[in-house]
């Protein structure tokens, strides 16, 4: 495996401060490597997108960040910490080293300006020398990598279909080059046709390009087909993560297994589908213990009263799963 | 905002015990609260005016112009007439016109955008139009014109015109609802299986329309009761029945300012913009509940500052100094 | 261009149906108040003048009320709106054209200057939550609760009374001849600093409080924090992608303002006795001067109607989705 170029560890965010606060993530470790596409599912309300927000610090109030560290490495091997970052640096780091794609294209474009005026406010902001006519040369150049005709540069959001805006959003997010791109659900609003043609799309323009991608969606069965490796994600937490196909043939955590047969493959042999029984636990009162006990088919004593580790199961050290059934039972000594 | 934005709505949709406790913020707001205190006390005033004021508000005393003193609080007119008294008596008109313009307005507003929203159609263009153009006449100036074609304009006329020339931002926004809340799935279910039209306007939409409905009424009563003071004031309405307006009538009329009698502007005045103030901030918190974003007292510790693009960092021990307010 | 046609086929409208509200209030009124007042004036008025009041205010019974409706309509186009009786036997559209020039010049120069002070103050407000400009809002509820003209007296109290530093009244000095001259000029600035602020400092808590939320709502869009996700400028950020769109609504809430400040602002020229159509209408109140009350309206709600034509072109030119190509 590459080397890592963003590092999360015992990443904690609440919404709210105070009496008022609840628990969004807790102990988010996980390591982005260079060149991978690492897919992050979860049901609604799961965190993952939490997740996303956090690490860049976009996350809308009440979010705070109440724990842990981000750390961003270099080229030249030098790490940066994003949570201690000021406004000014944070600015220059963002889009330069790591854009986003965001879900919901209908709004991510400012409906009052051009194409041309969002993709080149971007160049005009970190790379201040680019002259005018350059910038525009670029937009062209973004736009036509997309698979969009130059001439839409003058068009305003409204007059693009959703698949255009969408498109658009994804030439912005690679204007500057960055080492990372994260996907958040980025074709969610799309149909089953544009959703593939865009991700093939992306998946060339990663080899071409050579950033990493974290992609986020709800629909696992395009994660498997997509990413290299996948973090299964729970009640903010992280439940399960390993090679996509590992997921895909073996998943350890029950919820991975639920999640995985929910979804129909594209490919491969038939299997049956089944949903997870109940709801997501909801943020204000999440279950004690492993947060899926109360949904989980296969729950043994002391899963409703600690909370499982992501580690290793079965000295099988490339992945990890937090999950009583691999790990050692908690001593019922130890039961508070 | 989609990660909030989705989070928040699972919130929504399965805080199901706690959708009392939140009607109840409503009033727990510090705004509502001072709004409702200030409104409670001119209502008692309302009540009680006329019994507690100490003098006949018309009846004429040797005390010409004096300033407030312990006989006269608010001091007396050029007639020897006692201010506070004309204020005491003065507020039952004030809130009564107020409050029937409000209600009238309302009944109005609801029927025509409640209406035009959930019918759509020919009967919406026309409603709306209707709406629109009541919206874009100036109503004051034509308030002051029919008022005036009406000699000895009594209040509860003063409180029709008011009500019939201020109905239409309410429908407006009303209508506005009620199309959007007519494509919600519950409604489209209730007009699948064959709900009465009426049934689904009183059971399904009314109850999703009450705030918007109570901050419109709350902001007519605001229009009606200066609108009512303003015709007072300019001596259309009959100004032997005592209001603030009336007050502020003869004090404009018998040249109190150059008399340098600020005691008998002053009080009226700052009555009327308490009262209107109670109820811009009642309002405000019927916004705010509305629309939690709008909130300036966010709950919980005020250490972490909120801003929108930088999430605040508080890890413990480390970076939270950065982050204090004093 | 289609989004223009259609606002233009509104103010037709709006102005067809100000006028025939204008037709049916005389007639639907009870006595006829304007029939004494001719009685009154009985020897000084000639046929021709008796004639066109009797066409503008239903006098003559003999005709229907289509033949009537024309007759108005004509004498309208003539631009022919009676005789005022408060400047007998000026005509009425003498009165409003001497008058109307001061009144556009003071609400023109105070609505803009407060709405720029105000949208600036909101801008800043409702990007920085929770900043000690929060602490602004009580401040500005109250002052919006203020009835303009009772400002315009405690400001008259305080700089022209207590301490005369501008006229209490008036538009210009008396001794001058009006002309486009610096002395005429200057003089009318310096009368028009109290009236003007007065009005500046009633209708900009609005706009603060309208820019404000309008911040709020729109800095939770998705476009927003995809600005901030760029690592673009603060200053791009709060004025090109948030400021820029939140402004779109205050620009279309406009029309209701207008009318609200307009109302305001006759108001305040009665208070100062300031020389335009406000101060007019105030003395035909009280004269009883119905020809001059019912043109003054017109003309205010043409006046209106006009200003929310330049606040749609203003709108078309910031909303590219009003431009639709042809």
């Amino acid at each position: 495996m590459s080397e890592p170029v963003l590092t999360i560890s015992g990443l904690n965010v609440d919404y709210g401060t105070g009496a008022d606060a609840v628990y969004a993530l807790r102990d988010i470790d996980l390591t982005l490597h260079r060149g991978e596409v690492l897919g992050l599912a979860g049901e609604s309300g799961s965190g993952k997108s939490t997740l996303a927000y956090a690490v860049t610090r976009l996350l809308s109030p009440p979010g705070v960040i109440t724990g842990g560290q981000v750390h961003y490495h270099q080229r030249d091997g030098r790490a940066l910490d994003l949570l201690a970052l000021s406004a000014a640096e944070l600015r220059a780091f963002r889009w330069q080293e790591l854009s986003i794609v965001f879900q919901g294209a209908m709004n991510s474009l400012n409906p009052v300006y051009t194409v041309h005026n969002q993709l080149t406010d971007v160049l005009q902001a970190h790379r201040p020398e680019m002259k005018k006519a350059d910038r525009t040369a670029r937009a062209r150049e973004l736009l036509s990598l997309v698979g969009i005709s130059p001439d839409r540069l003058g068009a305003y959001p409204h007059q693009l279909s959703g698949g255009m805006r969408q498109r658009v959003m994804i030439a912005m997010a690679l204007a500057l080059e960055p080492e990372i791109v994260i996907m958040d659900e980025p074709t969610t609003a799309l149909d089953v046709v544009m959703q593939r043609q865009i991700l093939r799309q992306l998946v060339r323009l990663r080899e071409e390009l050579g950033f990493s991608v974290v992609f986020i969606t709800h629909d696992i069965s395009l994660l498997i087909e997509f990413s290299d490796r996948i973090a299964i994600m729970y009640g903010g937490r992280i439940v399960e993560q390993a090679g996509a196909s590992e997921i895909y043939r073996d998943p350890r955590h029950p919820y991975s297994a639920g999640l995985l047969h929910s979804f129909p493959a594209l490919h491969g042999p038939r299997r049956e589908l089944s949903g997870i029984p109940g709801s997501p636990p909801h943020l204000s009162s999440m279950p004690s213990g492993c947060a899926f006990h109360p949904r989980c088919a296969k729950k043994v004593e002391g899963c409703d009263t600690h909370v499982p580790v992501l580690a290793a199961p079965d000295a099988d050290g490339s992945r990890s799963v937090a999950c009583w059934l691999h790990h050692e039972a908690p001593a019922p000594a130890a039961r508070a | 905002m989609a990660v909030t934005a989705s989070e928040v709505a699972v919130l929504d949709a399965t805080e199901t015990p706690a959708a009392s406790k939140r009607k109840f913020r409503f009033l727990r707001g510090r705004k509502t609260v001072v709004g409702l205190g200030i409104l409670l006390f001119f209502v008692l005033m309302a009540i009680i005016g006329p019994w507690i004021a100490p003098y006949d508000p018309s009846a004429m005393s040797q005390d010409l112009l004096q300033p407030p003193s312990g006989s006269h609080w608010f001091g007396t007119t050029q007639t020897g007439q006692d201010v506070l008294s004309q204020i005491l008596v003065g507020t039952r008109g004030v809130l009564l016109v107020g409050f029937v313009a409000g209600i009238l307005a309302t009944a109005l507003s609801v029927l025509i955008g409640v209406t035009a929203g959930f019918l759509g159609g020919l009967a919406d263009e026309a409603l709306s139009l209707l709406s629109n153009v009541f919206l874009v006449i100036p109503g004051l100036p034509l308030i002051i014109i029919i008022a005036s074609f009406v000699t000895d304009a009594g209040d509860l006329l003063i409180a029709f015109v008011i009500a019939l020339t201020s109905w239409a931002w309410g429908a407006r926004v009303l209508r506005a609802q009620t199309l959007s809340l007519r494509r919600r799935d519950y409604v489209e279910a209730a007009r699948a299986t064959g709900e009465p039209t009426w049934r689904i306007i009183l059971f399904e939409v009314m109850p999703n329309l009450t705030a918007v409905i109570a901050s419109g009424f709350v902001g007519t009563v605001i229009f009606a009761i200066l609108s009512e003071i303003t015709l007072a004031f300019i001596g259309v309405a009959d100004i032997s029945n005592w209001n603030w307006g009336t007050v502020l009538f003869w004090a404009q009329s018998s040249q109190a300012l150059a008399q340098g009698a600020w005691w008998w502007f002053v009080p009226a005045g700052l009555c009327i913009a308490l009262l209107g103030m109670s109820l811009a901030l009642i309002n405000f918190g019927i916004d705010e509940f509305v629309n939690p974003r709008l909130r300036t007292e966010t709950g919980g510790s005020r250490k972490v500052k909120m801003r929108v693009g930088f999430t605040p960092v508080a890890r413990t021990g480390t970076a939270r100094h950065k982050e204090t307010r004093s | 261009m289609k989004f223009l046609l259609q606002r233009l086929a509104f103010y037709l409208v709006t102005a067809w149906a100000a006028i025939t509200i204008n037709f049916l209030i005389p007639r639907l009124m009870p006595g006829d108040p304007v029939q004494a007042l001719i009685a009154r004036f009985q020897g000084q008025l000639d046929t021709n003048a008796i004639d066109s009041l009797k066409a503008l205010f239903g006098l003559d019974k003999k005709q229907s009320l289509w033949q009537q409706y024309t007759d108005y309509w004509a004498h309208l186009f003539h631009g022919d709106l009676g005789l005022s009786f408060t400047f007998f036997p000026t005509p009425v559209s003498e009165v409003i054209a001497q008058s109307l020039p001061w009144t556009l010049a003071l609400v023109g120069i105070t609505t803009l200057i407060s709405f720029l002070l105000g949208t600036g103050i909101g801008v800043f407000t409702g990007w920085r939550r929770g900043s000690w400009m929060d602490s602004l809002l009580p401040v500005t509820t109250f002052i919006s609760s203020i009835p303009y003209f009772w400002l315009g007296l405690i400001a008259i109290s305080l700089f022209a009374v207590k301490w005369p530093l501008f006229p209490a009244d008036g538009g210009y000095d008396n001794s001058l001849v009006p002309a486009f001259d610096w002395p005429f000029i200057s003089s009318a600035l310096y009368h028009g600093v109290l009236p003007g602020f007065t009005i500046v400092l009633s209708a900009v808590a609005g706009w603060i409080l309208g820019m404000r939320n309008m911040m709020v709502t729109v800095s939770s869009e998705d476009y927003v924090m995809v600005a901030q996700a760029k690592g673009l400028s603060e200053r791009r950020v709060m004025f090109g992608y948030a400021a820029r769109n939140a402004i779109l609504p205050n620009i279309s809430g406009f029309a209701l303002s207008l009318g609200f400040i307009v109302g305001g602002t006759l108001l305040v020229e009665m208070v100062f006795s300031y020389p335009g159509i406000g101060y007019q209408l105030f003395q035909g109140v009280g004269a009883k001067d119905y020809p001059l009350m019912q043109g003054i309206f017109l003309i205010i709600t043409l006046s209106v109607l006009a200003a929310n034509l330049l606040a749609d072109i203003l709108y078309m030119l910031l909303d590219p989705r009003t431009r639709r190509e042809a």
